[in-house]
């Protein structure tokens, strides 16, 4: 009986329900150089709803990467291919 | 010493075909005139603008690729702004040695390519589907 009691506690809850998974930057994992403004359907990704740049925090790009995001984020604005502001871009 | 560059022009919709045809070869003309060497032109066609320009919601995207110094750069984008009523915007871009090669490897149909042609397939099939409704209603 004592066994089984200990055994209910130790498994009342998934312990590797709250651990966290490792973020990577994609771009370091799958080799890609060059990250194309003339692309706006990849550079949706990097960018929420109201069409706002993602942090690190939550893409996990290294900063080298994230630096290139960005610019290419940027030119692909004012080239009206991204908005500068929006509502609902997903 | 020259350089390989890229300029992406969006021309204004108003403009009819003919007229888009002059201005794109005044262009690629002006390039090859003043010793730059065009690499690759890409015509996009008519596109919708994510936001208005100029109060216009669409426009010709007009993509050319050439190597050339940095001071004819410079008067390229003078000619483009002066040109202000058929040329809506435009952006000039430095391409590094990444840059070239993932262009190169686009214009052989290599990376990211498949993945481009089932987005844009995808586009298609949804305008496709539009379309029709649109002539109903």
């Amino acid at each position: 009986m004592a066994i089984d009691k200990k055994k209910d506690i130790k498994f009342l809850s998934n312990p590797n329900l709250g651990r966290n998974r490792k973020k990577y930057c994609r771009f370091k994992k799958t080799g890609i150089r060059y990250i194309d403004y003339k692309d706006p359907a990849f550079l949706l990704k990097f960018v929420n709803e109201q069409g706002k740049i993602l942090p690190r925090r939550l893409t996990g790009n290294s900063l080298k990467f994230q630096r290139k995001v960005s610019q290419a984020i940027k030119r692909a604005r004012h080239i009206a291919l991204l908005p500068y502001l929006a509502d609902g871009l997903k | 010493m020259l350089k390989q560059y890229e300029t992406v022009v969006i021309f204004s919709p108003l403009l009819s075909e003919d007229e888009l045809k002059t201005a794109i070869t005044g262009y690629t003309k002006w390039l090859k005139k003043n010793k730059a060497e065009l690499v690759h032109q890409e015509n996009w066609g008519l596109k919708q603008l994510a936001y208005p320009i100029a109060n216009k919601h669409s426009g010709y995207y007009f993509v050319m690729e050439y190597k050339a110094t940095n001071e004819l750069v410079g008067t390229l984008e003078v000619e483009l702004v002066r040109d202000n009523e058929k040329v809506l915007r435009f952006l000039t871009v430095l391409l590094d040695k990444y840059a070239l090669k993932y262009n190169d490897d686009k214009r052989a149909g290599l990376v990211g390519k498949s993945k481009k042609v089932s987005s844009t397939k995808k586009v298609e099939a949804a305008s496709e589907t539009v379309a029709p409704n649109e002539t109903n209603s």
